[in-house]
């Protein structure tokens, strides 16, 4: 299988073997302490990672004199720049949330926990943290001998600069959580003159004590007892997904350096140096096989290939590869494989029912209440009345009056014509009352349609509600 | 017993059955102690800072000076603040200047509908739909004027429906044919005999010679398509004019009766209820 070591190669070897003795397994009793190195996952990570940057800046967005992106709760509107969503539109906010759980499921069928090991906050922030403390603390061994040496002038400047960024991180995702909710700059100027909601406090403490703990000391244990979705994760993935493996056919038996044992059995690629182990931030063994604390990040395929170029020996060794693949056997294509498909046409659907609601999002809206108590009243001069609510939802960012007009029943009329303003951003409700005679009334129950349009507006709009008109029994 | 323990060494309590089902004198893991302390200081705190003596007729207040009716008359006080700038513009209107204005007109509908549920709504319906005895009061007849100001007449000083009985004065046929034209009457017709009967019998006084009623004294229009006892037709006509409306000697009489809620209600709740009244049916 591989040829022959060169002297150099077994002197690299031999440097790695040496390193090899300090990484273990992680059994959860003690604080991981990863290699960091670089390479082609790496970069693909922190690309990653630098999504998040989003959550810092985007609520610094402006569109149109207002926030881009922002939930306001108190008011009950969304604004996500040109659109402004009510609470009557939520359901685009179901189908969004179905889309992208639908998207996880798809995702970790085609190519395992992508999510947990490249986007997810949890490894996000726990990578920076660590990045920050190997900046103050050294690396993995002199944090080893850091944490067990007793506490002096040099240890405790080390950890308390460690902890005050920590903290000023976590302070900061804090408030850059609560800014998508509320006016961003207006945020900080409270914040600095302590006016802030007991809500947006209460927030703002909650995030930064939970980023402080998640990511500075709980890290892996959180992926490994605390998180659903990696469970869930875990059960998506099968013998088609392509997720980073350890090729055993070509790894096994691991040798130190000889290339065959005393049994003459030859030796696999695998020089057993553990710098998988090593770089590994939840602190497992991907040569044990597909496990529960993988979240699937690549980086051991960033440390092995390393090693392979210094042993001579081709790169691959960890890569991305179904077990399907590792056996030789062929998966079929992606549009035949059941459960791609399927979760494929469900998100298909989801995101034609948001292009439908944004497209369809009327201005105006009309919703009509026909009264229940009484369903209709005799006049003195033997005329029906109906009476009705009218709910104007007027989304635009002007009040605008309107016009309310009906079709439906002969002779009908609108007793209560008034034009009407319907306020911004809100519902306004009217009571109309419609009038038939009754030689017009043919049948107990007639539908009627009112119509509203805007007058005086620069953008004309109008909008349509069907109703019943009710009269007496035949 | 200790000597014949079997399982030595494991702190149990000697307790043993079937072999080796034993119980262990193991300590009560610390969180959950902690956790016992610590509910145990809550139930201290409470009892100091909330009222939870039940000692005397009025407890001892907690340190905080919490009750739930004061709470309760902070909520209403908050409340009140809100329906302020609406109460303080009303006081000074009388109800025709509340329904010129759209806004005030919309408040006062919205804000005065439980005191039309509390003390209206048992005769006259939830929507104004009345009942078989009482008028409907969301459409356009008004047995005593449907202005405003006779609105909030009627129900500050009630009203009282009066007919006299005509059983002792006419004859089954007569009252027959005279129920007969006032049925014509809402339908367009006027029967020349039935005319002749309503002259004679100065039914005119009241319902006016054309019988288009007299709001005045509450007496009913009898030409518009409205029966004021419900179902109408010639049945209720008949023993409206054979017994008529609150006459003291015949039991068989109508009740028509509003009571008055000049004692009960302020002028400016019976002015709001006049306005919602107004505009049940417009």
């Amino acid at each position: 299988m591989s040829k022959q070591p060169s002297p150099s190669h077994l002197a690299a070897i031999d440097d790695l073997l040496e390193e090899a003795e300090q990484w273990h397994v992680n059994a959860g009793d003690e604080t991981i302490h990863a290699k960091r190195m670089g390479g082609k996952w790496r970069t693909i990570k922190w690309l990653g990672n630098s999504l998040w940057l989003l959550l810092f800046f985007g609520p610094y967005l402006r569109w149109n004199g207002r926030q881009a992106i922002l939930w306001d709760i108190p008011d009950r509107q969304f604004h996500l720049f040109n659109v402004t969503i009510l609470p009557q539109d939520l359901w685009m906010l179901a189908l969004l949330l179905l889309f992208l759980a639908i998207l996880l499921f798809a995702v970790t069928a085609f190519s395992g926990r992508v999510w947990c090991g490249f986007l997810c906050f949890q490894t996000v922030w726990t990578d920076i943290y660590t990045l920050i403390e190997e900046r103050f603390e050294g690396t993995p061994q002199q944090r080893r001998a850091l944490d067990k040496a007793p506490m002096d002038l040099n240890k405790f400047g080390k950890k308390l600069g460690k902890h005050t960024l920590w903290m000023l991180i976590a302070i900061w995702t804090g408030i850059s959580f609560v800014a998508w909710f509320t006016d961003a700059y207006a945020l900080w100027g409270n914040l600095f003159q302590f006016q802030l909601s007991s809500a947006a406090w209460i927030t703002i403490l909650l995030f930064t004590v939970c980023t402080y703990l998640l990511a500075g000391f709980m890290r892996e244990q959180v992926c490994m007892w605390v998180c659903p979705y990696a469970r869930i994760q875990g059960t998506l993935v099968d013998v088609t997904s392509i997720i980073p493996t350890y090729d055993f056919h070509r790894g096994e038996p691991r040798s130190r350096r000889k290339k065959s044992d005393a049994d003459g059995q030859q030796a696999g690629d695998c020089v057993d140096c553990n710098q998988c182990v090593a770089v590994c931030p939840t602190g497992i063994d991907i040569r044990r096989g597909q496990q529960e604390g993988c979240i699937m990040c690549a980086l051991c395929i960033d440390a092995c290939d390393m090693v392979m170029d210094k042993v001579g020996r081709p790169r691959g060794l960890i890569r991305y590869e179904s077990l399907n693949g590792l056996e030789g056997k062929a998966c079929p294509p992606v549009y035949k494989q059941p459960r791609i498909v399927i979760t494929s046409l469900i998100m298909f659907a989801a995101l034609l029912g948001i292009f439908y609601g944004l497209s369809s999002i009327d201005a105006v809206d009309l919703k009509v209440l026909h009264a229940r108590q009484p369903l209709y009243v005799l006049q003195s001069d033997g005329s029906i009345q109906n009476k009705y609510t009218l709910k104007i939802l007027n989304k635009l960012a002007d009040d605008v009056q309107v016009k309310i007009s009906a079709t439906g029943p002969k002779g009908l009329k609108i007793t209560s014509n008034r034009l009407l303003v319907a306020q911004h951003g809100t519902v306004t409700p009217i009571t109309t009352y419609v009038r038939v005679a009754r030689k017009n009334l043919t049948v107990e129950t007639q539908p009627i349609i009112f119509h509203i349009e805007t007058v005086d507006s620069k953008e004309p709009f109008s909008s349509h509600r069907e109703s019943v008109f009710i009269g007496p029994k035949r | 017993m200790a000597d014949k323990n079997p399982f030595p060494g494991e702190n149990n309590t000697g307790h043993i059955w079937d072999d080796n089902i034993r119980e262990l004198a193991n300590p009560i893991p610390r969180w959950w102690m902690l956790s016992w302390w610590a509910s145990c200081a809550w139930v201290l705190i409470y009892v100091v800072i909330y009222p939870s003596l039940p000692i005397g007729d009025k407890p001892p207040p907690g340190l905080m000076g919490w009750t739930a009716i004061e709470e309760f008359k902070e909520g209403m006080a908050e409340v009140e603040a809100i329906r302020a700038k609406y109460e303080d513009q009303i006081k000074g209107m009388t109800a025709e200047q509340i329904l010129a204005d759209p806004g005030l007109s919309d408040y006062t509908v919205a804000s005065v509908k439980v005191l039309y549920g509390d003390n209206c709504a048992a005769c006259h319906g939830s929507g104004g739909q009345g009942a078989p005895g009482f008028p409907v009061i969301a459409d356009d007849v008004w047995l005593y004027g449907g202005s405003t100001e006779k609105i909030e007449e009627t129900i500050a000083k009630g009203r009282r429906g009066m007919m006299p009985a005509h059983n002792s004065k006419l004859s089954a046929e007569q009252i027959d044919t005279l129920a007969n034209y006032v049925v014509g009457l809402s339908e367009g017709k006027d029967d020349p005999a039935g005319k002749a009967l309503f002259m004679a019998n100065a039914c005119f006084a009241c319902h006016g010679m054309t019988g288009t009623g007299n709001q005045a004294m509450g007496a009913v229009n009898l030409t518009d398509s409205v029966w004021r006892f419900a179902p109408g037709g010639i049945e209720s006509a008949k023993r409206t004019i054979a017994h008529g409306v609150n006459f003291p000697s015949d039991p068989e009489s109508r009740e028509a009766i509003m009571p008055a809620f000049g004692d009960k209600l302020s002028a400016n709740e019976i002015k709001k209820l006049a306005v919602y009244v107004y505009r049940l049916g417009q």
